[in-house]
């Protein structure tokens, strides 16, 4: 691992000045668990650290709030997920992060580094003799017809189909949140479903952010949709893994018709999928278990498929079908 | 010592730590660089200077030469160096030495009372044959009772849930189940 200049500030300016005076080589680390990890396996060697892991005025969150929720972006996942108000009024939001990682690992990582966590893709993490043009711009992708059983079949490039992994963006992508940023050049808002790029002729690139842009905090509108919601995450086995495919779905229904449907999909896209298609199929409908998988398939017709990931068709319509029937079951009892 | 006496030792950092000496290629031992930090292990204060590459889990392991946690993958995901910062179970693999600073870690070896009196958790493992190599048990028992004493421990499945972040090669998982459900209600008793 290259060394690197540290520093530690512990206010937002200070962080934003740290920032200004270090770049455009210093990377901000938080938690640490993808950057520090990705360090280590040479994929990211920065030259400074700006440690914004100790800015207090940013690890607060409040969810009582009667227009947004509001999440400081160095809150830990696990003391947002262990929120009461969330688990009742927002379940999607709450699931997306204790479903997510370890508990050793959700007491380290924080919401706002959660967003912007790297792919998990072998060819990416393995580096050498594996060509990978996240890692190396112009080198060539293994994993087109390679072993792509994990890989994305929504968004994908000839470029790239490594899958956006993370959980917590995708519940935020059903909700609509909204993030503030703050650099040298100022501050500005960017709706999160801004904020992640498809891979097109540039996987290196994953993001709107600038390199000095720090993430200050995470707004989510109130919705009533939010209770009843889930986010239904299927893994190759019971606990602590990523997403083969998973759902968030938030739902406002009036009798048995539908009358909001928000639909966001993680693990088969190549970032934070909104599945909007479906979301207009089922408007004005009644839900049932038909109408469910219709809208399920609905959200996969544009699909590509590789050699070993074909079964994320038919596992992603219906891990939607299910989410749906959940949220649906929620809105009952809400 | 109780946790509000080692707040008071404990002096938060409150100037920027700047390290002005990037870019060096050698991969050097830790503490070759030297960044000052201070920090609290096993109720001991500690002033160490370590390199900024070094992770928590160095410093515990090479520094500190306590060799009761394990580095399995170095990379988060197995468990085995898990140890607790200010109270919370963390993988100490994943995180800069630099960011323990001014901060309270507890290894296995202190886990034990000032006696040597072993934990209520370290008792059940040996009683319930929670182990084969031993490889992964540190890192076991310390997200066992962080399981507990977040009240994650009051069923199986919950249990199992929250010590899914711990693997053990040796599959003694059904042991490490019956050891924390043994436990726990000691561990509530004995425990604040
Ligand atoms: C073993 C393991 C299993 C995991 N399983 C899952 C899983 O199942 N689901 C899931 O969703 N995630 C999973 N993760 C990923 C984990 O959730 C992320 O690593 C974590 O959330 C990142 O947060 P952090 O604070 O540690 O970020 P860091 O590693 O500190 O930073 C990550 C990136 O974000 C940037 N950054 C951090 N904070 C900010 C900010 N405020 N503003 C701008 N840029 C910033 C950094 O520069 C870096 O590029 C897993 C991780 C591990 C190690
Ligand atoms: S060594 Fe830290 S999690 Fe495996
Ligand atoms: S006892 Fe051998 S790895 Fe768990």
């Amino acid at each position: 691992m290259r060394s690197f200049a540290y520093a530690r500030p512990l206010t937002v300016m200070a962080a934003v000045q740290a920032l200004a005076d270090a770049s455009p080589h210093a990377r901000i680390i938080a938690g640490g668990t993808t950057l520090y990890d990705l360090m280590k396996l040479n994929i990211e060697a920065p030259q400074a650290l700006v440690d914004v892991s100790r800015l207090g005025e940013l690890t607060t969150f409040d969810t009582s709030g009667t227009r947004e929720l509001v999440f400081g972006a160095m809150a830990r996942m696990s003391d947002i997920a262990a929120d009461r108000t969330l688990q009742t009024d927002y379940p999607a939001l709450a699931e997306s992060l204790w479903l997510a990682a370890s508990p050793q690992v959700r007491n380290m990582a924080t919401v706002g580094g959660n967003l912007l966590q790297r792919t998990r893709c072998a060819y990416f993490r393995g580096g050498a003799p594996y060509p990978c043009n996240k890692r190396q711009p112009g080198s060539g992708c293994a994993a087109i017809g390679g072993l792509d059983r994990s890989h994305a079949i929504l968004g994908t490039s000839t470029s790239c189909v490594a899958v956006y992994p993370g959980d917590w963006a995708v519940a935020l992508a059903a909700f609509d949140a909204q993030l503030d940023t703050v650099s040298p050049r100022g501050e500005r808002t960017i709706p999160i479903d801004e904020l992640h790029r498809e891979p097109g002729e540039t996987p290196h690139l994953e993001t709107i952010l600038k390199p000095d842009e720090l993430i200050v905090r995470i707004r989510v509108p109130v919705t009533v949709a939010g209770r009843a919601s889930t986010y239904h995450k299927i893994r190759d086995r019971a606990s602590y893994a990523f997403a083969l495919a998973s759902a968030a779905v938030a739902l406002r229904v009036d009798g048995d018709t539908v009358r909001e449907a928000r639909i966001a999909l993680g693990g088969v896209a190549t970032r934070p999928w909104r599945a909007r298609d479906a979301e207009r199929a089922l408007m004005g409908g009644a839900l049932t278990e038909g109408s469910a998988r219709a809208a399920g398939e609905l959200a996969f017709t544009a699909a590509r498929t590789g050699q070993y990931n074909r079964f994320k068709v038919e596992l992603g319509a219906r891990t939607i079908a299910e989410a749906l029937m959940i949220a649906k079951g929620r809105a009952k009892t809400s | 010592m109780n946790r509000n006496e080692l707040q008071e030792v404990v002096t938060p950092a409150q100037s920027i730590l700047v390290s002005t000496r990037p870019g060096e290629q050698s991969a050097g031992a830790p503490g070759s660089s030297g960044l000052s930090i201070d920090i609290v292990v096993n109720r001991q204060r500690r002033q160490l200077d370590v390199d900024p590459r070094a992770s928590l889990l160095d410093l515990v392991r090479d520094h500190l030469h306590l060799m009761g946690t394990k580095k399995g993958c170095d990379h988060g995901q197995c468990g085995a160096c898990t140890v607790h910062l200010d109270g919370r179970r963390v993988v100490s693999c994943l995180m800069l030495a630099l960011q323990a600073d001014g901060r309270e870690v507890t290894t296995i070896e202190g886990l034990a009372g000032p006696n040597g009196s072993l934990h209520v958790m370290q008792q059940a493992f040996i009683d319930h044959d929670a182990l084969q190599c031993g490889y992964c048990t540190p890192g076991q028992i310390m997200s066992a009772v962080a399981c507990v004493r977040e009240g994650h421990a009051n069923s199986v499945a919950g249990i199992r849930e929250y010590m899914s972040g711990n693997l053990c090669r040796c599959g003694a998982y059904v042991g490490i189940v019956a050891a924390i459900q043994d436990a726990a209600p000691r561990m509530q008793g004995a425990e604040p």
